[in-house]
């Protein structure tokens, strides 16, 4: 979304152009390259969903709800939602703050910092876990302090919570950035001038028109959180019904053969994480009439 | 971009707008950034670098650590490849064509980035796995393995990766001026030959930022790969599994050299797409 939400509202002012320039064959060209398109998604994109929506109902539905309302199954998606809500809330407050100061300050590093931030796309969750477990694991930096204070971070919720953060650091922040970007300052220095105070400009001027960024940052974030493996893994150890989140649980009845369980399983997650940001877009649409997607 | 740099003079110009005023924001913007991002980073690096830079290319060219090394770069780059053709090739048919189905074509281009990418991975095996329909076909008749072989590597990067070459590409050929090319079809140039020499210079900036994430992007992915590729050591383990592998043998020396070798070639890709994106625009909207 780094790459999408600062490139996408694309300028048009001509409006729509007739499409095709050269007639000679051109009625060919235009079937061949739609139809290679529609091929290549339909075998890369679709062909696996509709495989994993056949593939849990494989045993029926009675099968589904069944291995759906295992213990280890509804632990697991209660500890997932509960550390995306953690996740949700801290980046809601600092990843606006960020957006903030990199779209209204300039200080020195302001262009690294605003290059470092996408870095938690290209990193390998599995060294953001190991990251993690060299500051907070047994033998880690802060394994002392740790030890001292009674704390319980690496194999533990504050761990995975963690890591969780690391990996959807980018989303509040450039979700809202473009929009504070757009909006500009005129309306909040009018507010100013009429003599309403800083908090109050924000909550009433700068808030209610960074709303659609904010929300879809909120939501990116949630359906990214839910569906975090590989840091949650390493640093949390997937203990069964203690720190084994969805993926985790998904992962573990694989390697058990518990097909109808995983893929149900997967089928929940993948429905919701869609759900969310189908559901959040169309909400968008609806409201600005504006076609952009993420 | 020309919006804030003006908003920030004229910000510093007005009394202070916020209750905690500048300050106390941006202290608590970038503590937010170091504690969360930057402590971490310098922690892998100290690790990796303890033992000197020796140690660390002893650690990651021992064979089992260099194929997977090798496997991760080689499928990402292949990845990336294919995904600048399909993307450039999807981006094309939804701005300049016309058809119905066009607008559900350009919602799903966005699905694998809201799809865990543990359950593409468990997509692809329940459709391609030596054991599914489409799979075991492909295996008896053709006799091609895709799940817990390469072809399945390469599979799950491509669909993770699908969005970012046609997000990149899209707004630019939309706001691409035709009559270059118009002009060159009047002076008697054949369709490819326009599509060649006039627009894709002007697109290869989106087409390479694109490309290029997902490259690195694919370079440190786990999930989805972690369930298709089957994770044989030389033949099929990439750079992030060796690295979960070393973390679980608890071979700490193995763990932190990877892991340094995959963070600085991200660190250096997201770099250079953020520098090639900054150049991007003022040549964009002709």
């Amino acid at each position: 979304m780094t790459a999408l939400s600062e490139q996408t509202r694309p300028a048009d002012p001509a409006g729509p152009r007739p499409a095709d320039l050269a007639p000679s064959g051109s009625f060919w060209r235009r079937g061949l390259l739609i139809g290679l398109v529609i091929a290549y998604v339909a075998v890369l994109i679709l062909g696996p969903i509709a495989g994993l929506i056949a593939g849990a109902f494989s045993e029926g539905f009675a099968a589904v709800i069944l291995a759906l309302s295992q213990p280890d199954v509804i632990a697991a998606f209660r500890l997932t939602v509960f550390i995306a809500l953690i996740t949700v809330a801290v980046h809601a407050v600092f990843g606006t703050a960020l957006a903030w100061v990199l779209v209204r300050y300039r200080f020195r590093g302001d262009r690294l910092l605003n290059g470092l931030i996408d870095l938690p796309f290209a990193v390998s969750p599995v060294v953001v876990g190991y990251m993690l477990l060299l500051l907070f694991g047994r033998t880690g930096i802060l394994a002392p302090v740790l030890e001292a204070l009674q704390l319980r971070v690496a194999f533990a919720l504050p761990g995975m919570v963690l890591a969780t953060l690391f990996v959807t650091l980018p989303f509040m922040a450039r979700e809202v950035m473009p929009v504070l970007e757009a909006f500009g300052i005129e309306q909040e220095q009018a507010a100013a001038t009429l003599g309403a105070s800083g908090w109050k400009t924000f909550w009433l001027v700068t808030f209610p028109a960074l709303r659609w960024g904010f929300i879809y940052g909120i939501i990116l974030t949630f359906a990214r959180a839910l569906g975090e493996f590989g840091a949650v893994l390493v640093i949390g150890g997937g203990v069964q019904g203690r720190t084994e989140t969805v993926t985790l649980f998904i992962f573990r009845a694989l390697d058990e053969r518990q097909y109808v369980a995983a893929y149900s399983a997967a089928l929940v997650l993948g429905a919701i994480s869609l759900a969310l940001v189908i559901g959040t877009e169309l909400l968008r649409r609806k409201e600005r009439g504006a076609p952009r997607l993420f | 971009m020309t919006t804030p740099l003006r908003g920030a003079v004229l910000i510093q110009d007005t009394p202070r707008r916020l209750p905690w005023g500048r300050w106390w924001i941006q202290s608590a913007a970038l503590t937010y950034v170091a504690l969360l991002l930057l402590i971490p980073l310098a922690v892998i690096f100290a690790d990796g670098l303890k033992d000197g830079l020796v140690a660390l290319w002893q650690s990651v060219s021992m064979p089992i650590a260099w194929a997977a090394l090798r496997l991760s770069l080689w499928t990402s780059a292949l990845m990336a490849a294919i995904n600048a053709v399909m993307g450039t090739m999807t981006a094309y048919v939804l701005v300049r064509y016309r058809f119905p189905g066009k607008s559900l074509l350009n919602g799903i281009v966005d699905l694998p980035l809201a799809i865990p990418t543990l359950v593409t991975g468990v997509m692809l095996v329940v459709l391609y796995g030596p054991q599914a329909l489409v799979g075991g076909w492909l295996e008896d008749q053709l006799g091609w393995r895709i799940i817990f072989a390469r072809p399945g590597i390469v599979l799950a990067l491509l669909f993770i990766n699908f969005p970012f070459v046609v997000r990149a590409v899209q707004p630019v050929l939309q706001g691409l001026n035709r009559e270059s090319e118009e002009a060159a079809a009047t002076l008697g140039a054949g369709p490819f030959t326009i599509f060649r020499r006039v627009t894709l210079p002007a697109l290869w900036l989106p087409i390479a930022s694109g490309a290029l994430l997902s490259f690195a992007r694919a370079i440190g992915e786990f999930g989805a790969i972690v369930i298709v590729s089957g994770n044989i050591p030389l033949r099929t383990q990439t750079a992030a599994i060796y690295v979960l592998g070393e973390v679980e043998s608890a071979n700490r020396q193995g763990a932190s050299a990877m892991s340094m070798v995959m963070l600085s070639l991200a660190f250096l890709l997201v770099l250079f797409v953020d520098w090639l994106r900054r150049r991007a625009p003022k040549e964009r909207l002709a």
